[in-house]
Order: structure tokens, then C-alpha cells, then sequence
């Protein structure tokens, strides 16, 4: 099991190190004089220079580039200059409320997609198929910002049942003691329900805003799997058997369709971790989707590679993880290294 | 939320690799029965495939049609709600958001057409090597593709549009890059099915040589799955400039496109000028939704477990 | 629950953000919440601090604000009452700060410090607290050093220590902009011993213990803050420079969303937000369900600016084209919604202020005329060029002004420069054709003069303009000034000013207003030359 965990990971360290070299140029052609803008409004091209040397932006690429793989050795992703403070730390107090955000909006996902998807493979081609698809094709075809806005509009604006989009928390509450870095959890941990459902109020809009985005590939995939499963041997046996038809797509066909499911969901996982940029944004979510995009636009290169880095490591992380997991669920898969 | 582009892969184990050699032997007259044997059973592919017609028309001769200039400005009538005059309203500006939703059709279609026939020329070409020589070909591409999706796709597509300007023409490359590791995948998978088939060893013998036969044998072969993947991505490449557009990284004013007049009329909303936003908004969920459908029902065409 | 509450938020918030002065300062939430609303202050606005010591590398305009409310400077300015009655800044007069008496003499100034002054670790603020921090702000490089210079403030040696409570400003050479420059953001008072044992020899100044954590002895302190989220600052109950703000805690939040920020003004949620369009300014105004107070910015405008170093517009007429062919009116209505004082179509001649209107007017057929004789009868291309961080004003803007110029011929591409992107490409100095802002701290013709037209070719000088005349009147009005001989200095005021009108080689568009929202219940806004909220005269219910 190690050996195969060992293996999984040096595959991926070829692609992580491109993910560095790529990140680290792409940040350096960006426009943009990082000296210039720091240097303020009235700088001399002197004291712009001055701000140059001090920032290390003097040196060639190739030098630079061992300057900050060698930081990174030792664990060290820099400082933001926007926001004065060292790229981990900030990644590390804005990932939990990322994850939070992600981990709920594919969890109502799932809870919506997956029984829409078994309704429509059961009732393959008929007029509730079609709805689903409809529904869950619809639900991919808004740019996200434009869900969130809306929703912020219609639920906080207009029917006031929404509260303000403030982050994670209302203005006057404190945060939950942090323990797993995720609010709602910490709140029950410390049986606060008060700041339990202040937490869930802000976080509904968001987190329902990503699942109208998430559910079609989820519903999609449920759908083909069950489709694929239903029409298998042992199901028909089943059938055949005279097992009642509930029964027949409860326990033996979900079951076994939910494989393919949950290797989408690593994907649609970490795939929503990193496009949620934009609703955080709408929702002043303070998760490291907002921070690499303010980061990117003022030409900020230490937060742009420290979070694209860590959502690399995710990603094999999460792969890794669902690999191994489907590996336990059906032994006849192997996990290939 | 192009990072969504990843619908789970068309070449699943549901489908199964044997489907698109049954697609080419059969005639192209069976084709064409079952494609409307498919559309007639599924009226929302059939609606969608009327909806993408009318789209296409839209982008051909629409600017020809509109009635208004879709760049001129008329401050006089500024911020009007939809009326006689003005179907869709006007904005800010007292541009008439009708034209300017129907002139978009056109720059948005060539966004989504560019980017998905660049991806799937490099990406599929690359897929195809690399699934029919194998050894380092495979390896390389492999590689490119892991890094690829090892990146949050849409920061990365940020990170393309930011550092080599926002123009269309980068907006293009940078949807086309993302979406490499998918077609790439999805080419690699069936070459590689295909590379020992009995049809692609006749070719051998026969003294073919290896370019005729990934063009002339396994090309075609691969191209049904290709077309479902190719309608999901053109939606996402709509998507995606739209997102582009919210961060500031959009097309030049005062071009219209849809992407950038909702996310500009998005500021517009609470202050009850709702329509700037929410007609080209409509336009473009339509015209994903329309790209979705299609590659959904494509998919159908090409699924066996369809076929009875 | 409340109480258990304030615990723990304290806890958290100082083990997250490493705290400021050793003092603890608890933040203490009245039990009842909507007591603590009554005293909190809450403010919505785009952008956050980056640094909050307006000494450091790259301090954003948000972090002068905070700079602004947690030191304390010397002198500040007296109110006055401005356009439309809003409390004003008052150029000329001064009220003492950490300093309770100040003397002009004829080649200095000398500041006796207040009584029973502390920082916000008890120490007192002594004379070598105020040395050490004007030597730092001359010392430092960069924003800081360049804008003490602007009132000849450019030594060391002219700060000197009298004794314990009394400090002396000697003057390089006589300069009306000397004290006025003392009253700025930039000579701020810090905690000297705090701050040197925080500092390591890469680091003399200790400008990375500052970025991060207040040493200063203001109304305010920082409590919590956390970058692009969050700034809360509490109310220091020691203050000695001035009667105690009404305001216990301001609690500034980041919202990007300008729609999410006109909502929770709407709502009534947030309390007081800048940095909304025009557009939702002018609503909320004329919707009466708060109070919104609109101020021209001090000594700036909006202007289009051309490179004169190259074809086309190097030539004069086609500066005059162009300023023939600009839609200023529509950009009034349709980008402004009114919310700006219009700079054009002057009937008489400007009077020795600014900003002022010019005489042009949108006229098509005379700037073609201009044009073609300045040999371009069928125009010319080039690239219009905006920041795109202010897009809301700039973008409808640049589209009306390149619709309009396509009518006389010339046109134009319009190009977005991100945020970051644009102070490199005006220090450049190459784009023919964009719009910016400037407006200056102090509010004086020949200050604005002297960055944006003289010869000396500062980074604001964007046109790249050289003209001998200009450069004679503007350093004739700066030596009237020094001498205090008003006529020499009006009469160069008003050459220097109809000579940038003739010669033309930026165009004034409007001058800016700065836009506040408050609930009714909020009170107390004052404006002031930086732009920025000042906490301390703030009152709510």
C-alpha cells in the first residue's frame, strides 16, 4: 500500500515541478512593473530602481528562480506584497474557508444531482429524464458571478432573507475557537449554535451558488452510470429474481454506480476549489480564490505561485486519495502507479 | 468555470471502446436514419439543434439586420427599459442592448469556434501520437497534459489572458490550453484502442504509411466522440470569457460580447436596470445551454446502449 | 453568550494578527449587540490596506487612511465649511495635534509637544520621538522622503531637539509649502523605542515591525486585521491630541462587489461606503434615504492627456482638434450623473485658481477644420488608453470620446491597462492618448503646476511638456509665494494657467468629486485633502 502511495506520488512530482517552472514564468511576463507600482504615485525612477533592489526584481530570471526554489525547499512561499504578510500563513487562514465553501456547495450538488441523475436513468427517455437535463444543463450554462449576483439581489436585497454577502460571518459575530478552520464545524465542536447558523446563513448563498454550477456534471455522470449498471447481467438476475424494482436500484445498482460517481467528484472537487475565484468575489468570501485573483491583477508573483502550488498539490492529493479509496471500495481495480 | 469544462470523460468505460468502429461500418445512410431516429425520440436535442441553427444565423447575417448601430451612443436615451423601440433596452451609454446582444453572436461564435478547433487540432493531433506510437510521445504528452490539469484552469487561464494581453485572439489561446489535457486524453485513449485493430493492420499491410493511417483510418474513427466534446467546449469557452470578462480581463470596449455586457451590467442590477445584464446574460445561458444539449445528444448518436 | 463571545473573538483575532503595542486591548463587545452597533462604526468599501505605515515601500492610498486615524502629526488642518456645507479642510489655518504651540519664525518653526501625550504603550511622546520620525519620513526613500521634499523638508539636520517637549523645523530656503507640509499624512509621530527595537540592521527604520503593527499615539488603534477582508480599529481612550471620538470601534470591511455595497447601504447594513459609481451616488442622493455628500476633489481633475513628443500630437492644432472634439457634456451626464464640476466651455478669462475652465467646447466642425489644417484632413489612428482600476468612470468614458473623435476622423483603439500595470505605463511615457487623474495633497495652483507642467519632467508631467515660458511663470509664482508678494504671484498663476489652455497638451474634463453614502443616523464626515474617512469626527445616532 505504501509502495503503491510512494509510487502514485513520484509520478506526479514531474507535473508539480512543470506546474513551478510554468507558474514562476507565466508570473514573470505578466505587465506590469511590480517595482513601479509599489514605488507609489510619485516615484522618481531612482527610488524605483531603489524599490527593484529591495524587492530582488534586479536579479536575471535564472536567478531569481533558484532564489525561490531554494525558499521553497525550505517551505517558504514568499511575501504577498499586496497584503504585506507571508504567502503561507495567508493560504493556511484562507484554505479552510475555500474548502468550507467547496466541500458544502458539492455536498448540496450531490444531494440534488445524484437523485436527479438516478430518476433519469430509471425513466431513461422520458419527459423526467429531459427536465433533469434541462435543469442540470441550465444550472452550468450561467457564468457563476452572474448565479451569485442574482441570488445576492433576489434572497438579500430584495426578500431580505439572505444575510449581507460579508464573508463568513456577520460584522458583530466572532469566529468559532479554530480547531478544523471550518466555522460550522467548530461551532457544534463548541456547541455555539448561535454562531453555528449565522455561519450557515452566509455561507448558503455562496456554497448554493456553486452547486447550481456543480450539479450537471454529477447528475451527467449518475445518469450513465446507472444506465450502465441497469442494463448489466447481474441486474437483470436481479430482476429476473423478482426483486421489487425499488430494491433492484437502491441496493444493487446505486451501489455499484457510484463508483464513477465519486472519481468525478475528486475532479469536480478540485476543480471548484479553483474556479470559485469568481464567487468568492461576488460573496467577499475571504478564501485563497479572491486572494490569487487580486494577487494576479496587481501583478503579485509570491501568492499566485504559492496558491497555484498548493492547488497543484491538491489536485494529486485528492486524485491520490480517490484512487486509493476505489481501490477499497472494488479490489479488482488496481491502483496503477 | 471552465475548470467545469471537465464532463466526466466521453470515452468512459460506459460507452466502451468498441462503439466508434460499429459508427464506421456502417453506411452512411444508417447513420443518418439513426440520427433521426434520435432526434425524433429526444426533442430536447432536436431543440437544441434548432436553437444552434438560429444562432449560427444570428452570427452570419445578424449584423446586417440589427436596427440600431450597436456602438452608437445616445445619452439622450440612456438606462430606458425594454420597449417598442428598444427590445432589450438600452445601457448606459443609450446603446440598444438588442443589437448589441445579436451583433455579439458573431465575435462570441468565432471565440468559441477558435479556441475549440486550436484544442482540438493540438490536442487532438498530440492525443493521437501519442496513443499510436506510445513510448516517449505518449510520455511528453502525458506530461503536458498532468501539468495542465495539475493548475486551477481558470486562474490559469487568467494568468494567459493577464500576461499576454486581452484580446480575443488570446482569449482563444488561453481556452484552447486548458482544454488540451481533455482532448488530448480523449485522443490518446482511442488511438491507443484502435492502433492494433484488424482494420488499422489491413491498412499496414497494405503498405500504408503511418500519417495516411492515423488520418485516413483512426481520425475518422475517433471523430463522433471528438464532436461531443467539441459541442461541450464551445460552451465552456463562452463561460470562460465571460468569467474573464468579470475580472476586467475581457475583450476592448466598446466591442459587444456577451460575456463582458453582463458582467458590466451585472453593477447595474440593484439599482433596478436590471435588463443590461439579464438579456445578454439569457443570450449566452441559451447559447451554452444550446452547446450542452447538443454534445449531450451527440452523445446519444454515438452510444450504443442507445441502439436497439 | 456575549461575554464568552468577546473572550474568544480576542483571542483569536490577536493570535491571528500578531498585535500592534503591547497593550492589550481587549475588544470588548457590549453585551448587548445593538449597543455595540450604536458605537461601531461600519464601513464598506472596495480595497483594503496593504501596509499600515504610510512610511513603507508600496503603501496603498487605503493604508494612508489608517496612518491617518492611529497617528498622530504635529499640526493638523482647522474645519471650515465647504462646498454645499460640508466640513472642509482648511488650507490656511492650523490647529496643534502632539503639538500644542507652534511658532513661525522667519527661517523655522518651533513645536512645543502636549502635556500627557502617550503612544498606545504608555510612553510618553517626547521631542526625540518627533526627531527620530521626520529624520525616518526624510531618510526613508520613496513616497515618504519625496513628499517632505515637496515643502523643502529634505534633512535630518533640520529637525533639532530643544529640549524635552520642544522640537525646532529649521527651513532649507523660504518655502510657503514648509508648514502646510508638516500637516500632511507622511510627518506622522512614532513610537521611536518601540519601533528601533524592532528594527535589524537590513532594517534601521523598522519598516517591517510598522507595516504590520501601529506605533504611533493616535485616536485609534488597529485590533484586527486581515488583508483584503477586514480592518478593526478600536478607540484609544487615552487620547491626548483632541476630544475623545464619539466612535468606539470602526470595523472596515472589503467588499469588491460595488452592487453588493450600494445593497448593504441600501439595506442598511453597512454604515458609511465610498467607492461606489457615480451612478448609485447620484441615486442614493436623489432617493433621500441617506445621506450622501459629494465634495470636488482639492487641486485635481480628470483630464485627457496627449504625448506631445510625437506626431500627431506634437502639433498644436491637432491638440485643438481634439479638444474641439471632446463630448464634455454627454460625459457629464452619462458617466458623471452630475456628480462633477464641468471644466469647459469658459466664457471669461480664468481667474488666478484651480481648477478652472477652459474655453473649448464640442465643436465638430472647427476641429475638423484645426485638423485639416494641421494636415491630417482625413484624421489619423491611435490607441486611447485607460486604468482600468477606475473602470467605471474610464470606460464610458473613453467610448464617448472615441465615438466623438471618429467623427472628426481620428480613430482609436481603446486600451485597458490593468491596475498595476498603469503607474508603469505612464512612467513610460509613451501612450499618445489617455486618462488619468491628478490631484494634489496641497492645495495650491503652482504645486499642481510644478508636477504636471514644468520643464523638470516629473512622472506627472505625462505629456512630456517642455516649454521655457511655462517653466519661467511657474517658478515665479513659487518665488511671489515664498515672498508673500501676491500681486507678482496672481499674475503668474493666471499667465501659467492661460498658457496651459493655449498650449493644450492635456485637457482638463472635469474635477471628480469624492463621494461619501452614510446612514441618516451617521454624522460627523468631514473632508480632507487625502480623500480618506477621518474616524475621529464621526458620530452615530
Amino acid at each position: 500500500m505504501l509502495r503503491t502511495i510512494g509510487k502514485r506520488i513520484a509520478t506526479a512530482i514531474p507535473s508539480l515541478i512543470g506546474v513551478i517552472v510554468v507558474t514562476f514564468l507565466l508570473t514573470r511576463v505578466l505587465p506590469g512593473d511590480t517595482a513601479s507600482f509599489f514605488a507609489g504615485p510619485a516615484a522618481t525612477p531612482q527610488a524605483i530602481e531603489e524599490v527593484r533592489k529591495q524587492l530582488g526584481l534586479d536579479r536575471s530570471l535564472p536567478e531569481q528562480f533558484v532564489s525561490y526554489v531554494s525558499h521553497l525547499v525550505r517551505g517558504d512561499l514568499g511575501t504577498s506584497l499586496t497584503t504585506g504578510r507571508p504567502v503561507v500563513t495567508e493560504l493556511a487562514t484562507r484554505l479552510p474557508a475555500s474548502a468550507e465553501l467547496t466541500l458544502l456547495g458539492l455536498l448540496i450538488a450531490l444531494l440534488i444531482a445524484v437523485p436527479l441523475g438516478i430518476i433519469a436513468a430509471v425513466r431513461q427517455g422520458s419527459w423526467i429524464d429531459h427536465l433533469c437535463r434541462i435543469v442540470a444543463t441550465a444550472g452550468v450554462s450561467l457564468p457563476v458571478f452572474f448565479t451569485g449576483l442574482i441570488f445576492v439581489y433576489v434572497f438579500y436585497f430584495i426578500l431580505g432573507i439572505s444575510p449581507a454577502p460579508l464573508g463568513r460571518l456577520d460584522v458583530f459575530a466572532s469566529p468559532p475557537p479554530d480547531i478544523t478552520g471550518f466555522y460550522l464545524i467548530d461551532a457544534l465542536i463548541a456547541r455555539d449554535f448561535e454562531t453555528f447558523r449565522a455561519a450557515l446563513a452566509q455561507i448558503t448563498l455562496p456554497a448554493v451558488t456553486l452547486a447550481v454550477f456543480s450539479l450537471a456534471p454529477i447528475a451527467r455522470i449518475t445518469r450513465a452510470s446507472m444506465l450502465a449498471v441497469l442494463s448489466s447481467e447481474f441486474i437483470r438476475t436481479a430482476r429476473a429474481s423478482g426483486l421489487k424494482p425499488s430494491t433492484v436500484v437502491m441496493t444493487y445498482a446505486f451501489r455499484n454506480a457510484m463508483l464513477p460517481v465519486i472519481t468525478t467528484l475528486g475532479m469536480v472537487f478540485s476543480f471548484l476549489l479553483g474556479a470559485n475565484v469568481l464567487v468568492e468575489k461576488v460573496f467577499a468570501w475571504p478564501g485563497i480564490g479572491s486572494y490569487a485573483v487580486e494577487a494576479l491583477i496587481a501583478s503579485d508573483f509570491a501568492p499566485v505561485q504559492g496558491f497555484v502550488l498548493t492547488m497543484a498539490v491538491l489536485y494529486v492529493l485528492i486524485n491520490l486519495g480517490i484512487d486509493l479509496l476505489y481501490g477499497i471500495i472494488d479490489p479488482r481495480v488496481k491502483v496503477e502507479a | 468555470m471552465t475548470t467545469l469544462s471537465q464532463p466526466e470523460p466521453v470515452s468512459s468505460s460506459v460507452t466502451g471502446p468498441s462503439l466508434a468502429k460499429t459508427v464506421s461500418t456502417r453506411g452512411i445512410g444508417a447513420q443518418l436514419r439513426h440520427i433521426r431516429y434520435v432526434l425524433a425520440d429526444n426533442p430536447v436535442t432536436a431543440g437544441s439543434f434548432i436553437l444552434f441553427v438560429i444562432f449560427l444565423l444570428a452570427a452570419l447575417v445578424g449584423p446586417s439586420l440589427v436596427p440600431y448601430d450597436p456602438l452608437a451612443s445616445n445619452t439622450a436615451s440612456a438606462l430606458r427599459p425594454p420597449s417598442a423601440q428598444h427590445w432589450f433596452g438600452t445601457d448606459q451609454l443609450g446603446r440598444d442592448i438588442f443589437s448589441r446582444v445579436v451583433v455579439a453572436t458573431r465575435l462570441d461564435m468565432i471565440i468559441a469556434i477558435a479556441s475549440v478547433l486550436l484544442v482540438f487540432v493540438l490536442g487532438g493531433l498530440a492525443g493521437i501520437a501519442a496513443g499510436f506510437y506510445g513510448g516517449w510521445t505518449d510520455r511528453i504528452v502525458g506530461r503536458i497534459s498532468d501539468t495542465i490539469m495539475a493548475f486551477p484552469l481558470f486562474v490559469l487561464a487568467m494568468g494567459i489572458v493577464a500576461a499576454l494581453g486581452n484580446t480575443v485572439t488570446n482569449i482563444v489561446i488561453a481556452t484552447a490550453i486548458i482544454n488540451f489535457p481533455l482532448y488530448a486524453r480523449l485522443a490518446r485513449s482511442e488511438a491507443n484502442i484502435r492502433r492494433e485493430a484488424g482494420y488499422v493492420h489491413a491498412a499496414r499491410l497494405s503498405g500504408n504509411s503511418d500519417p495516411r493511417i492515423l488520418f485516413r483510418f483512426i481520425l475518422p474513427n475517433i471523430m463522433p466522440l471528438m464532436m461531443v466534446q467539441i459541442s461541450l467546449t464551445m460552451g465552456y469557452a463562452i463561460l470562460n470569457a465571460a468569467g474573464l470578462s468579470f475580472i476586467g480581463l475581457g475583450v476592448r470596449p466598446p466591442t459587444p460580447e456577451w460575456g463582458i455586457m453582463v458582467a458590466e451590467g451585472a453593477a447595474f442590477i440593484v439599482s433596478g436596470e436590471w435588463w443590461i445584464a439579464f438579456f445578454p446574460g439569457v443570450t449566452l445561458m441559451l447559447a451554452v445551454f444550446c452547446f450542452n444539449l447538443l454534445g449531450d445528444g451527440l452523445r446519444d448518436i454515438v452510444d450504443p446502449l442507445r441502439r436497439t | 453568550m456575549a461575554r464568552h463571545l468577546d473572550r474568544r473573538g480576542f483571542l483569536k483575532s490577536t493570535a491571528a494578527t500578531a498585535l500592534a503595542t503591547g497593550v492589550a486591548a481587549p475588544a470588548v463587545w457590549s453585551p448587548a449587540k445593538a449597543q455595540s452597533r450604536q458605537e461601531t462604526l461600519l464601513v464598506v468599501s472596495e480595497s483594503g490596506p496593504n501596509n499600515i505605515d504610510i512610511h513603507g515601500v508600496g503603501t496603498n492610498v487605503p493604508g494612508y487612511e489608517v496612518s491617518w486615524n492611529c497617528y498622530d502629526r504635529l499640526i493638523s488642518h482647522e474645519m471650515k465649511s465647504g462646498p454645499g456645507g460640508v466640513p472642509y479642510y482648511d488650507r490656511d489655518k492650523f490647529k496643534p495635534e502632539l503639538a500644542d504651540d507652534m511658532n513661525i519664525g522667519d527661517m523655522s518653526v518651533t513645536f512645543r509637544l502636549r502635556k500627557g501625550a502617550k503612544f498606545h504603550d504608555g510612553t510618553p511622546v517626547t521631542a526625540k520621538d518627533v526627531k527620530w520620525s521626520l529624520d525616518r519620513a526624510v531618510t526613508v526613500g520613496g513616497f515618504p522622503t519625496f513628499q517632505m521634499k515637496a515643502g523643502s523638508l529634505e534633512k535630518p539636520e533640520q529637525f533639532v531637539v530643544v529640549d524635552d517637549n520642544t522640537v525646532r523645523v529649521d527651513f532649507l530656503r523660504k518655502d510657503k509649502l514648509t508648514v502646510p507640509d508638516l500637516a500632511v499624512i507622511v510627518p506622522a509621530i512614532y513610537n521611536s523605542e518601540l519601533v528601533k527595537k524592532n528594527a535589524t540592521p537590513d532594517d534601521p527604520w523598522g519598516l517591517n515591525y510598522t507595516k504590520q503593527n501601529i506605533a504611533g499615539s493616535g485616536a485609534y488603534k488597529v485590533s484586527r486585521w486581515t488583508p483584503g477582508t477586514e480592518v478593526v480599529l478600536d478607540r484609544n481612550d487615552d487620547w491626548a491630541s483632541g476630544p475623545l471620538p464619539k466612535i468606539k470601534r470602526v470595523i472596515w470591511r472589503m467588499v469588491p462587489s460595488a452592487g453588493n455595497r450600494r445593497a448593504l447601504l441600501e439595506r442598511g447594513d453597512a454604515d458609511v461606503s465610498y467607492e461606489l459609481p457615480n451612478k448609485d451616488f447620484a441615486e442614493l442622493k436623489d432617493s433621500g434615504k441617506l445621506s450622501v455628500v459629494s465634495t470636488p476633489f482639492s487641486n485635481g481633475c480628470q483630464y485627457l492627456g496627449m504625448n506631445v513628443t510625437k506626431p500627431p500630437f506634437d502639433n498644436l492644432k491637432v491638440r485643438q482638434a481634439v479638444a474641439y472634439a471632446i463630448p464634455y457634456q454627454k460625459i457629464m451626464d452619462a458617466v458623471l450623473y452630475g456628480l462633477g464640476t464641468p471644466l469647459f466651455g469658459a466664457t471669461a478669462p480664468p481667474p488666478a485658481a484651480w481648477p478652472v475652465a477652459h474655453a473649448y467646447n464640442l465643436d465638430l466642425a472647427k476641429a475638423r477644420q484645426l485638423l485639416s489644417e494641421a494636415g491630417y484632413p482625413n484624421g489619423f489612428e491611435t490607441t486611447l488608453s485607460f486604468d482600468l482600476g477606475f473602470a467605471v468612470v474610464n470606460e464610458p468614458l473613453c467610448v464617448l470620446i472615441q465615438e466623438s473623435l471618429a467623427q472628426i476622423g481620428i480613430k482609436t483603439t481603446i486600451n485597458k491597462v490593468t491596475g498595476a500595470n498603469w503607474r508603469t505605463e505612464l512612467n513610460k511615457k509613451v501612450m499618445p492618448l489617455y486618462t488619468n487623474v491628478f490631484s494634489g495633497w496641497l492645495d495650491y495652483p503652482e504645486y499642481f503646476f510644478f508636477w504636471c507642467y514644468h520643464g523638470s519632467n516629473s512622472v506627472f508631467n505625462t505629456m512630456s511638456y517642455q516649454s521655457p515660458q511655462m517653466d519661467a511663470l511657474i517658478d515665479g509664482a513659487r518665488t511671489a509665494a515664498a515672498n508673500g508678494d501676491n500681486a507678482a504671484y496672481e499674475k503668474d498663476v493666471k499667465g501659467f494657467i492661460d498658457l496651459a489652455f493655449t498650449d493644450i497638451p492635456r485637457i482638463p474634463l472635469f474635477q471628480p468629486y469624492s463621494n461619501v453614502a452614510m446612514q441618516k443616523n451617521v454624522s460627523g464626515y468631514q473632508y480632507w485633502f487625502h480623500r480618506r474617512l477621518d474616524y475621529r469626527s464621526f458620530v452615530k445616532g
